[in-house]
């Protein structure tokens, strides 16, 4: 069995980042000229780092499948982006964020790389605020904070509900810059479709142009894969109808390990699903969680209308489950508590897959505040009301309209019905403390790897890892590397393995035009996506899963029999793109199976129905279980699993409490 | 366009101030003394170059904008439902600048010609020119539609200027917008009531 | 309450960019009302695969309106009927049961069609790449709160950041003109003290850019704005032509 080799510097956690900062290799400014890096996604992470490679001399060439890298699905994120400031003076601090970060992650992730995230987390909030990011402030100019779920502080800094969108246009433009200057040579509307590895390390990759259908070689001495989760194994998700695994699953196949597949983040606070129709989900942001009111009815199948019932017949389950952190429980905790709401009936809408979020309690509140900061001595109930609701519109606006768009309904007037949905995925490709993929010169950054959010991701905490890998980290640790490349002429892109490897990506898709079967490939994106959320979704046994990676081998089988591609190969051929896409979720979520199968405990967004406490919480088992779960691809349908042991030398590990 | 806007219409409201002065009714004394100076003056006649040259930039620079951003949407759309987010009288400026050309031909005909390259003042005023030529129907109407193309033209034109010129101001913009439309509705209703008085006898 | 439509689509399809396009008439029923309008597309398409055909090509991803990237000219009007929406957010509750709807692409010189409702808005990265950023290298930053800015001059930047560069105002706009677009991003970073600095290269670079792109001029007529799906106000198109203006009159 292989080592994996983290390579985490010695030393004391706090010093172990400084003291490998100042110590890592260098590559000297005239032979960064001559390095070439691809990076694929653009992203928090690919942008972010493809703008700080390139500021400091790299060449780099960029790719994305969308028509502009601003488009990427970072620009989604809600809510805001953690930052150990303590600006608000309420005892935050890097080993603050740290722990929660570790604990919220259920004790399942590396401590080095989740103390580094910390430790960068302010220079991030520096660096985007220079950039003119335009991040809520206070009246005194100051910038405004606010809380997430799994903290007692507040730490999320925030541009109202578009945070995600804010901090990509400001790695966007950071990008453009460089692309302006001719640093960046950008390729959009371009899908990466292989990793050309040479002598085992990765030399380049095979690109498509969407536009034409042309198969592109491009060689790099470094290959970076910035292209996010693979939440869309699961058909229905958050995630934008684009995101996909196909990178990360080339490089899988081409030597790189794939770490805790199964650990997938479901999202408490979601639009619930209205019919077949539906193609995507929406998320409501956690910081709704704020100040919105988590319920369902005390009676089982109760249909009255939400306003009809009473207070007192009202069951705030997570104030009830949970008063220390009450609707603020970090995700899995909230989502589960929801399914397990409505699994016993008690859950609401036409579908009873569905909890109530509800602001009426919010907006009293704020419109008695209102009224005192006004001198109001008497408001009446119209008056609170109105002031109450103008000053959750400010909050929140835009996530009640995108609400009210979406289902009809006012969330001014009535409560929201929300139910989880598929989010994130913890998981990714595995990578050292540089990281780098078990193939040296292959890179993954941001949600792409595995390494920072361990068995579950507290909010606010993905575009801070996002933008930490691609600001603050791999501009230093690919210097590890690349010292030792500066003697590697750029390649040949005609070299022997650039052809082979072109070939096999042009036969793979010749193959999937001439299948000419009988159903599109949604059909078969579905039928995946409802096996992975029934049986590998919020709630996993033994038994499904045992079944389900039987059931997913039929449906390879099936889908590689009768799929139907319509269109040209040297076209614009959405069709062929989302084909190959599909292709790969398929084996993916076999490997999700399988893994989730392997960890016979619950942890985090992973819960075994099989392993848990007397009153329903996830029972890990840190005896056996204390390890990272690295998947080797052998052979189709075959994969071999590494194990990097977890070492908690800072935290003391615990059953994690929220109570 | 702006600034040769903003000029025209600096000159729109001297002219129609001075015009005004037939509805004294004192049978055109005023209006003719008004109209003497204005023939005379050596800074007015040398402003009045400066106005046909603002007025010929104005022309030209339209004409210009329109051409090039006709050749911005070489395929057009099937279906425009242009009423949804726009007015009608600010996708149409060229239109209405085109209609005001035609009136402002005849118009400089009418009393430019007659005042300035004639020597019609000896013995027969502008004053009497102007009721002369309004006794005909037919021009009061032309001369009725050019105002009200005027007007439209103004509508646009006005708060248009200053936004072209970059004084947009959440706190002005609504007054200039008032003013604006106070000032398109007024001028071109004073010029509108002039032949219409002319025709009508309701003046002198 | 979800009800049922039967509609008649007529749909802009074109090979590529070198072929001429033409439209093609779909009928399409039982659509819910609770569909999104891409879903009824989707509907359409899959029901084109199976009889054969090919699907009809259009940009999208996020389906949640901020990625930017779906972008349909719908009856007349970019993004449809709805204001302060993209066409991923349009509801098929907004149209009647045996309503006609036509759908093209954005059209203008600088957004050529690549297929059917698919163009190449390439362009708006060519304008930002031209001067729309802070030249700040990672690490340059001081700390966050060194420099306090005004609420209001941060929320006024906020919303002129929130444009999410789907041209809609391209393509509502009569004269093709990316006056909004472009002004946004000079106002965004004109109003924060951290863009101040380049701001004059910024205004003249970024407009030297959109005209180099072949966008038309500005009329005023605020169909931009009252298209945009993010509300971008046209007073950032004026702030653009006080930028442009004085750069103009200071440069050196």
């Amino acid at each position: 069995m292989t080592k994996l080799d983290a390579k985490i510097p010695e030393g004391a956690l706090a010093d172990k980042w400084t003291k490998y900062r100042s110590s890592v290799s260098l590559v000297n400014p005239a032979n960064k000229r001559s390095l070439e890096i691809i990076v694929v996604g653009s992203g928090l992470a690919g942008a972010s780092a493809a703008a700080s490679l390139a500021e400091l001399g790299y060449k780099v060439k960029v790719f994305c499948f969308q028509d502009s890298p601003r488009r990427a699905h970072s620009i989604a994120a809600q809510g805001g982006i953690n930052a150990a400031k303590n600006y608000q003076n309420d005892g935050d601090s890097v080993y603050r964020l740290f722990y929660d970060t570790i604990k919220g992650g259920d004790y399942r992730a590396r401590e080095a790389n989740v103390h580094r995230l910390a430790e960068v987390s302010g220079s991030i909030i520096d660096q985007c605020v220079a950039q003119g990011v335009p991040f809520a402030r206070e009246y005194g100019g100051l910038l405004s904070n606010r809380s997430f779920g799994g903290t007692q502080v507040q730490r999320t800094f925030y541009a109202a509900g578009q945070t995600g969108q804010q901090l990509l246009l400001g790695a966007y433009s950071a990008l453009q810059r460089q692309v302006g200057m001719g640093n960046v040579k950008m390729y959009t509307r371009h899908e990466m479709l292989d990793v050309v590895t040479i002598d085992g390390k990765a030399r380049g990759i095979i690109a498509r142009d969407s536009v034409t259908g042309a198969l592109e070689r491009h060689f790099g001495h470094a290959v970076l894969l910035c292209t996010g989760g693979y939440g869309n194994v699961f058909y229905l998700s958050t995630n934008a109808m684009g995101s996909n695994v196909t990178a990360a699953w080339k490089a899988h196949k081409k030597g790189a390990f794939f770490a805790n597949p199964c650990y997938t983040q479901i999202h408490p606070t979601c639009i619930p699903v209205s019919g077949d129709h539906q193609s995507k989900l929406t998320l409501m942001s956690e910081s709704l969680r704020n100040d919105g009111r988590i319920w369902v009815p005390k009676k089982q199948n109760d249909n009255r209308k939400a306003n009809e019932i009473p207070e007192d017949e009202r069951d705030y389950y997570l104030e009830r489950r949970y008063p220390a952190f009450g609707n603020l429980v970090p995700r899995d905790i909230a989502s589960r508590a929801a399914k397990e709401r409505c699994d016993a009936g008690y859950g609401v809408g036409t579908s009873k897959m569905a909890v109530y979020l509800d602001y009426a309690a919010a907006i009293i509140r704020y419109g008695k505040a209102e009224a005192n900061k006004n001198n109001m001595h008497n408001p009446s109930d119209e008056e609170i009301q109105a002031m109450g609701k103008a000053v959750v519109k400010e909050k929140y606006g835009n996530l009640f309209d995108m609400y009210k768009q979406i289902t009809g309904e006012d969330p001014y007037e009535v409560p929201m019905r929300i139910y989880p949905a598929v989010h994130y995925t913890m998981g990714g490709l595995w990578v050292d403390y540089n990281l780098m993929t078990t193939v040296p010169g292959l890179y993954a950054l941001g949600e792409a790897n595995f390494s920072d959010h361990g068995a579950n991701r507290l909010g606010a905490s993905a575009l801070m890892q996002g933008l930490a890998d691609g600001y603050f980290v791999i501009p230093y640790t690919i210097g590890a590397y690349l010292a030792s490349e500066i003697r590697t002429p750029a390649i040949s892109t005609d070299s022997e393995d650039f052809v082979a490897a072109e070939k096999a990506v042009r036969d793979r898709l010749e193959t999937l035009m001439n299948i000419k079967g009988t159903k599109p490939v949604d059909y078969f994106h579905k039928r995946l996506g409802k096996i992975m959320w029934d049986e590998c979704g919020m709630a996993r046994n033994a038994e499904g899963l045992k079944a389900s990676i039987k059931e997913i081998q039929a449906l390879q089988k099936e889908f590689w029999s009768d799929v139907k591609i319509p269109g040209e190969i040297d076209n614009l051929n959405p069709e062929l793109e989302k084909a190959g896409r599909v292709a790969d979720f398929l084996e993916l979520g076999e490997l999700m199976c399988i893994d989730a199968l392997d960890r016979n405990e619950s942890c985090g967004g992973h819960f075994r129905t099989e392993y848990q406490t007397e009153d329903g919480e996830a029972l890990r088992d840190d005896e056996k279980y204390a390890y990272v779960a690295a998947w080797e691809y052998e052979k189709q349908s075959t994969f071999k699993l590494h194990k990097e042991e977890l070492k908690y030398e800072n935290i003391k590990i615990a059953q994690r409490s929220y109570k | 366009m702006a600034i040769t806007g903003l000029f025209l219409i600096s000159f729109l409201l001297v002219h129609c101030s001075l015009n005004a002065l037939i509805f004294l009714n004192d049978g055109g004394v005023a209006f003719n003394e008004g109209a003497e100076f204005m023939g005379t003056n050596p800074v007015i006649r040398t402003m009045e170059i400066v106005l046909f040259a603002g007025l010929l930039l104005h022309i030209y620079d339209g004409l210009r904008l329109w051409f090039e951003n006709k050749s911005k949407r070489p395929v057009a759309y099937a279906v425009v439902d242009g009423a949804a987010n726009s007015k009608w009288y600010s996708r149409s400026m060229g239109l209405l600048g085109t209609l005001l050309l035609l009136f402002l031909i005849l118009h400089l005909k009418h009393f430019w010609y007659f005042s300035r390259l004639t020597e019609g003042l000896e013995d027969h005023t502008l004053y009497a020119e102007m009721q002369a030529v309004f006794m005909n129907p037919v021009v009061v109407i032309v001369y009725v539609l050019g105002c009200i193309s005027l007007g439209y033209h103004l509508l646009h034109g006005f708060s248009s200027a200053f936004q072209s010129i970059g004084w947009n101001h959440p706190k002005y913009m609504p007054t200039i917008k008032t003013i604006g439309a106070i000032f398109s509705i007024v001028i071109p209703a004073v010029f509108a009531a002039m032949p219409i008085a002319f025709y009508f006898h309701l003046i002198q | 309450m979800e009800g049922h439509l039967n509609l008649t689509l007529k749909i802009w399809r074109q090979k590529n960019a070198n072929v001429a396009g033409k439209f093609e008439t779909y009928q399409v029923s039982g659509i819910s009302t609770d569909m999104s309008f891409l879903e009824m597309i989707d509907v359409l398409n899959n029901r084109l695969i199976e009889e054969g055909d090919d699907p009809v090509a259009f940009d999208h991803d996020c389906r949640e309106g901020i990625c930017g990237m779906c972008s349909m000219y719908i009856n007349g009007r970019p993004h449809g009927p709805n204001r302060g929406v993209t066409t991923c957010q349009l509801h098929m509750r907004s149209f009647q049961d045996g309503e006609t709807i036509t759908v093209e692409p954005w059209r203008a010189s600088a957004f050529p069609v690549i297929k059917d409702l698919v163009v190449n808005r390439s362009a708006f990265d060519r304008i930002i790449a031209a001067g729309g950023f802070v030249s700040v290298n990672t690490g340059n930053a001081q700390d966050a709160n060194n420099l306090p800015i005004p609420k209001e001059d941060a929320d006024e930047a906020f919303a002129a950041a929130a444009c999410i560069g789907c041209g809609a105002c391209v393509a509502a706009c009569k004269n093709a003109s990316a006056m909004l677009f472009t002004s946004a991003k000079i106002s965004q970073l004109a109003l924060l003290p951290q863009g101040k600095v380049e701001a004059a290269n910024r205004a003249q670079a970024m407009v030297a850019q959109m005209d180099e792109e072949g966008f038309g001029a500005c009329s005023n007529t605020g169909a931009c704005e009252a298209e945009c799906p993010k509300g971008i106000s046209i007073e950032n198109i004026a702030r653009m032509n006080r930028e442009y203006f004085s750069a103009t009159f200071s440069s050196k």
